[in-house]
């Protein structure tokens, strides 16, 4: 369809506000194959440079009394920390690590994605895809291994009547299965549909009575993204200690 | 964006340079994402785990035991101060204890110097008075003895006058049994 | 013809954006009636808020993939 607005007209208004999302490498001008350098691997490399110079430059001196980048590495590790305590429990902190990771990677390229002309790796569902699997897996797995068996009643609803808990559990079990589904399609399709809006927006800016409105909704729009940026890393890292907390104690 | 040059060399993007549907949802570049992407979880795990979160804990804990310990330096300076006023308090109420005890002390010695002087003047007062008191006696019985004296001799004058022979041991006793009478 | 009736299909899904809405603003209003009863306990009920909001939200952003799947991949 794209190609059909091509070769349509030039005359008309042609919106192209997902050719952002285009993965092509960065020299030259080959096939992309599983091991060429594209640009997602420039902007997955710059979101690792990021995390690098913000938690392991940024605390180096190990002042008592900290910096301002130290300060707001300290806030990343609080907030993570305390939210693996409060939501999963104490004896969760040996993923603390994992989460860690999980949210500083979707935070940072969250936040890397909104710099203008840049690449937003998270609005890949082939990214955030793979996160939740991990994700999925280790809840899967971890939940196996801790309860055994005992990690099926999480499908059997103890508290329900009798009757009603074979239905429930074909539901249970189907939400089960949809959560690594919904899990990365929120992060993906919230990022996503954040910057395709802007782009439509961007695109209306060619006509000049509406370009004013066009750029302050376009400010807006950006105002509203950093929040979802911020939010929706907040919201796969609360659900990953959500499921995790069903792992270790599957009781309902 | 719409370069012609370059010939399509993707399913993905037409020959302008533009999306063929949804760039999610092409196949061709999962590969690549996938593959990058766990090289970046990795490294940043490894980064994290290793490096970062230990250091980050550690300067927590530090921060966490200095602030400790300044508590419980200002806790201890804080029982000094109690104690200190304690022994302040303690001083004052020793040293009123002592005054009072001296006030008292004074009191009683005053009161004891008053009291021997009162007694003193009372004996001088009473050996005065006793004398004085001896003095008109004497005086009184001086003067009876005279009154007694001059009634004898007025009755030995009147008896002699009368014409009688007046005998002195009759006339006295005569007299001494009328003053007593 | 076909794309003339994806895209309007694609219209009829974004509907679904708005009901999305509906249940984000129930949950964050509810949220906001609770925690002005009670402001003692709301501080500990705001991960049950996001976590509310987020899935709320998800079924909305389902719609959204619908329409954006009728849009640009049929």
């Amino acid at each position: 369809m794209a190609s059909e607005a091509h070769t349509a007209t030039e005359s008309s208004l042609v919106f192209h506000p997902m050719d952002q999302f285009i993965v092509k490498p960065l020299f030259g001008n080959g096939p992309v194959e599983w091991y060429t350098i594209t640009n997602v691997t420039l902007w997955l490399a710059l979101a690792v440079v990021a995390i690098i110079a913000l938690m392991v430059f940024g605390t180096s001196r190990r002042a008592v009394v900290p910096s301002r980048t130290q300060s707001i590495g300290e806030l990343a590790y609080g907030f993570v920390y305390k939210m693996v305590e409060d939501v999963t429990g104490k004896d969760a902190v040996v993923f603390f690590p994992y989460i860690m990771t999980l949210f500083m990677f979707i935070v940072t390229a969250n936040f890397l994605g909104l710099l203008p002309m840049s690449f937003t790796t998270t609005s890949h569902f082939a990214v955030t895809a793979v996160l939740a699997l991990a994700v999925f897996l280790t809840v899967t797995i971890v939940g196996f291994v801790k309860n055994g068996a005992g990690f099926l009643g999480l499908f059997w609803v103890s508290s329900a009547p009798l009757a009603l808990r074979p239905v429930l559990a074909i539901i249970e079990l189907i939400s089960y299965f949809v959560r690594p589904v919904s899990h990365s399609i929120r992060l993906a399709g919230n990022v996503m549909a954040g910057h395709a809006v802007i782009k439509v927006f961007a695109g209306f800016a060619a006509i000049a009575a509406i370009a004013p409105v066009s750029v302050v909704a376009i400010t807006a729009m950006y105002g509203l993204e950093i929040l979802v940026a911020f939010i929706q890393a907040y919201v796969f890292t609360i659900l990953t200690c959500v499921y995790l907390k069903d792992a270790l104690h599957p009781s309902h | 964006m719409a370069t012609n040059t370059h010939e399509t060399v993707s399913a993905c993007v037409d020959s302008y340079g533009s999306a063929v549907g949804m760039p999610q949802l092409c196949g061709e570049w999962m590969g690549n994402q996938i593959f990058w992407l766990v090289i970046t979880l990795v490294v940043i795990f490894i980064v994290l785990s290793r490096i970062a979160l230990p250091r980050i804990a550690a300067v927590l804990a530090e921060r966490q035991g200095t602030i400790t310990n300044d508590i419980a330096a200002a806790e201890e300076f804080k029982s000094k101060a109690a104690a200190a006023e304690d022994a302040y308090n303690q001083a004052l109420s020793e040293a009123r204890a002592e005054a009072a005890r001296i006030v008292e002390a004074t009191k009683a010695e005053i009161k004891a110097d008053l009291d021997t002087a009162m007694a003193q003047a009372d004996a001088e007062i009473k050996a005065k008075s006793d004398a004085g008191a001896k003095a008109i006696a004497d005086i009184r019985a001086n003067a009876m003895a005279s009154v007694e004296e001059i009634a004898k001799s007025a009755t030995a004058d009147i008896v002699s006058v009368l014409g009688g022979n007046a005998d002195d041991a009759a006339v006295s006793a005569a007299v001494t049994t009328e003053l007593k009478g | 013809m076909e794309g003339q009736l994806a895209h309007i299909g694609a219209g009829l899904a974004a509907i679904g954006s708005g009901a999305a809405a509906i249940g984000v603003g129930n949950v964050a209003g509810n949220y906001l009636a609770g925690a002005l009863r009670n402001p003692s306990a709301a501080a500990s009920q705001t991960a049950t808020l996001f976590i509310g909001i987020a899935f709320a939200e998800a079924l909305g952003i389902f719609s959204f993939l619908v329409a954006l799947l009728l849009m640009f991949a049929v």
